[in-house]
C-alpha cells in the first residue's frame, strides 16, 4: 500500500515536472517576441530580417511571468493555439478570453477565495455598472503577473504598493485609460488634495481600503464605490474600530495570536496610525494618576478654603 | 496690598502667553487625535491634525525665542539648582504645601529678585522647560514627516516608539499645567499671580 502510494506520488510529481518543462518550451516561443521591447522575424515576401517593436500592450514580462500564479500554464492553455503560427492570423484578436470564474469558478480547490462573492461584488462596482462587459479582470490583475498579495508574508507596504500600482496602471496611464474613456485621466495628487500627509497614506493605505465597501465574505473587496461614495472620514480609519481592521489588516488579524496590550496590535507591526492604537495599560495608568491628581488638589483647595476661612 | 516685585520682563509675559494659546490647543487636539472614534468627536479630525501642527510648530518657535531670551537675560540665575541639600529643601517646601500653608506659616522660601521660584517650582521648571519640552519637540517633528521615522527599532515600529513618547511628555505637560494653574491661586490673593503674568509684577504674601 505504502509502495503503491510512493509510485502515484512519483507518478504525479513526474508529470507536473513534466508539463512545466513542456509550457516552458512552448511558452520560450512566444516570449521570444513578446517578452521583448523589439522582436525579429524573416521577411518572406523581402527576404530580409525585420526588426520591430513590440506593442507594450502585447508584451509580457518574462521575469513576473515566471513568478506569477499562474507561471505553471502554457500560453495556449488560455490563448488559441493558432497563436503557434506566425503571422498570427487577424481573426484572432476577436477571440474571447477567459475570466477569473471560468477556472476559478465553482472549484472547491478554490473555495477560500469565494470566486463567486469577487465576481458578484465586482459586477456591483463602479467599473463594471460604467463599462458592462468592456471592463473584465484583466483590466486590473494581469494574468502574466499576478502574484498573491495579502495572503503572503509580505509586508503591509509591500501589499499596498503591489494593489495601488494595479489601479494608478490605468488612473495614471492615458494609454489604458483611454480604453475605457474618451477623458484624460485625473491627476491622483490634485484630486487627493485634501488628504493630509498624502504621500505617507499612498505608501500605507491601498486606494480600494477607501474606495470600496468592505465585505465580510471576501479578503479584497471588489466592490468599487463611485468617487461620492469613497470613504472621507478621517476617524473611520482613525479609531479604535478602524475600517482597516476589517479590510487591508483583516487577514493578519486573523492570524494574529498576539497579545500585546494594544487595541489594533495588528497595526504595530508595520506602523503607527493615530487614534487606532491604544496602549490600554498606558491608558488606565494615565487616566488614574489623572484622577488621584484632581482629587488630591480638590481636597487641598476645600481644606484651604475652609481652614483658611475660619483662622 | 503688599510689596511688589518686576518679576516678569515682557519677553516673558509675552513668551507665556502665547506658549500657554499654543498649548491649550496642542492638549485638546492631542487628546482629540487619540482618543479620535465616530461617536464622540472633540475636534473633528482633520482639523485636530491641522491645528496640532500648527500649534506644534508654533510653540517650537516660542521655545526658541524663551531660548534667546533665557541665554541673553539674568533669567537663567533662576533655574540653577543647587544639588546639596536639594531633596530637604524639596522635602520643606512639601511639608508647606502639605501642612504649613492650613497654618498659615510662612512659606520657607519666599519669592524674591534673586530667587523667584521655590525649590519644588524650580525643579519642577527645570524639568518641563529643560526635558519635557525638548523631548516633545523632537518626537513631535518626525511624527510631522514620519517619512524620516526608521521603520524599525529592536523589533519594535519607529513611529510607535516616537508616538508613546510623545503621548507620554505630552501627559506629563498637562499634569504640569494642572498643578500650575492650581499652584497659580496660591498668590497673596485667589488671582494675584494671574495678574502678575500680565502686568509683571509679584505681590509678595
Amino acid at each position: 500500500m505504502n509502495k503503491r502510494f510512493k509510485t502515484q506520488w512519483i507518478l504525479a510529481l513526474s508529470l507536473f515536472a513534466f508539463s512545466l518543462t513542456v509550457s516552458g518550451q512552448q511558452n520560450q516561443q512566444c516570449l521570444q517576441c513578446h517578452g521583448q521591447v523589439f522582436y525579429e522575424y524573416d521577411n518572406e515576401w523581402t527576404g530580409l530580417k525585420d526588426k520591430r517593436p513590440m506593442n507594450p500592450f502585447y508584451h509580457i514580462d518574462s521575469v513576473k511571468m515566471h513568478q506569477t500564479v499562474h507561471k505553471a500554464f502554457a500560453c495556449t492553455d488560455c490563448h488559441s493555439p493558432e497563436y503557434e503560427t506566425f503571422p498570427h492570423s487577424g481573426e484572432l484578436r476577436m477571440e474571447e478570453k477567459y475570466a477569473c470564474i471560468d477556472c476559478h469558478g465553482g472549484d472547491d480547490t478554490y473555495a477560500q477565495f469565494n470566486f463567486e462573492g469577487i465576481e458578484a461584488a465586482f459586477m456591483e462596482s463602479v467599473h463594471y455598472k460604467a463599462n458592462d462587459e468592456k471592463f473584465n479582470c484583466w483590466m486590473c490583475h494581469d494574468p502574466h503577473g499576478y502574484q498573491l498579495g495579502l495572503r503572503t508574508d509580505e509586508s503591509i507596504k509591500s501589499v499596498v504598493s503591489l494593489s495601488n500600482q494595479m489601479c494608478l496602471d490605468c488612473h495614471d496611464n492615458k494609454f489604458k485609460y483611454g480604453l475605457l474613456s474618451d477623458d484624460l485621466p485625473k491627476d491622483i495628487a490634485q484630486i487627493h488634495a485634501w488628504l493630509p500627509n498624502q504621500g505617507n497614506h499612498f505608501n500605507k493605505v491601498r486606494c480600494i481600503d477607501c474606495h470600496t465597501k468592505v465585505e465580510d465574505d471576501i479578503l479584497v473587496s471588489h466592490k468599487i464605490l463611485p468617487k461620492t461614495e469613497a470613504l472621507r472620514n478621517c476617524v473611520d480609519c482613525h479609531s479604535a474600530n478602524s475600517v482597516l481592521m476589517e479590510s487591508l489588516y483583516a487577514h493578519r488579524v486573523k492570524q494574529s495570536r498576539a497579545q500585546s496590550g494594544f487595541i489594533n496590535a495588528t497595526i504595530l507591526n508595520e506602523g503607527y496610525m493615530i487614534g487606532a492604537n491604544r496602549n490600554t495599560t498606558l491608558n488606565v495608568v494615565s487616566i488614574v494618576l489623572f484622577g488621584l491628581l484632581v482629587l488630591g488638589l480638590s481636597i487641598h483647595l476645600i481644606l484651604r478654603l475652609t481652614l483658611l476661612k475660619k483662622k | 496690598m503688599g510689596e511688589k516685585l518686576y518679576l516678569y520682563p515682557v519677553w516673558l509675559r509675552v513668551w507665556h502667553a502665547f506658549n500657554a494659546i499654543f498649548f491649550l490647543v496642542l492638549l485638546v487636539t492631542g487628546i482629540s487625535m487619540q482618543y479620535s472614534s465616530p461617536d464622540l468627536i472633540i475636534v473633528p479630525f482633520e482639523l485636530a491634525v491641522a491645528s496640532h501642527n500648527i500649534a506644534g510648530i508654533g510653540i517650537a518657535i516660542a521655545y526658541l525665542f524663551y531660548l534667546f531670551f533665557f541665554i541673553g537675560s539674568s533669567n537663567k540665575q533662576h533655574y540653577k539648582i543647587q544639588l546639596k541639600g536639594l531633596v530637604g529643601r524639596l522635602l520643606t517646601q512639601m511639608r508647606y504645601y502639605i501642612f504649613g500653608v492650613f497654618k498659615k506659616e510662612e512659606a520657607p522660601f519666599p519669592t524674591s529678585e534673586n530667587m523667584k521660584f521655590n525649590p519644588l517650582q524650580q525643579f519642577t521648571y527645570v524639568g518641563i522647560m529643560f526635558v519635557i519640552f525638548p523631548v516633545l519637540i523632537l518626537t513631535g517633528i518626525p511624527l510631522m514627516f514620519p517619512e524620516l521615522i526608521v521603520d524599525n527599532v529592536f523589533g519594535i515600529g519607529g513611529t510607535l516608539l516616537t508616538a508613546i513618547l510623545h503621548a507620554a511628555a505630552g501627559f506629563i505637560a498637562s499634569i504640569f499645567l494642572v498643578i500650575h494653574l492650581y499652584f497659580a491661586t496660591m498668590g497673596s490673593t485667589f488671582t494675584s499671580n494671574f495678574k502678575s503674568i500680565i502686568n509683571g509684577y509679584h505681590e509678595v504674601h
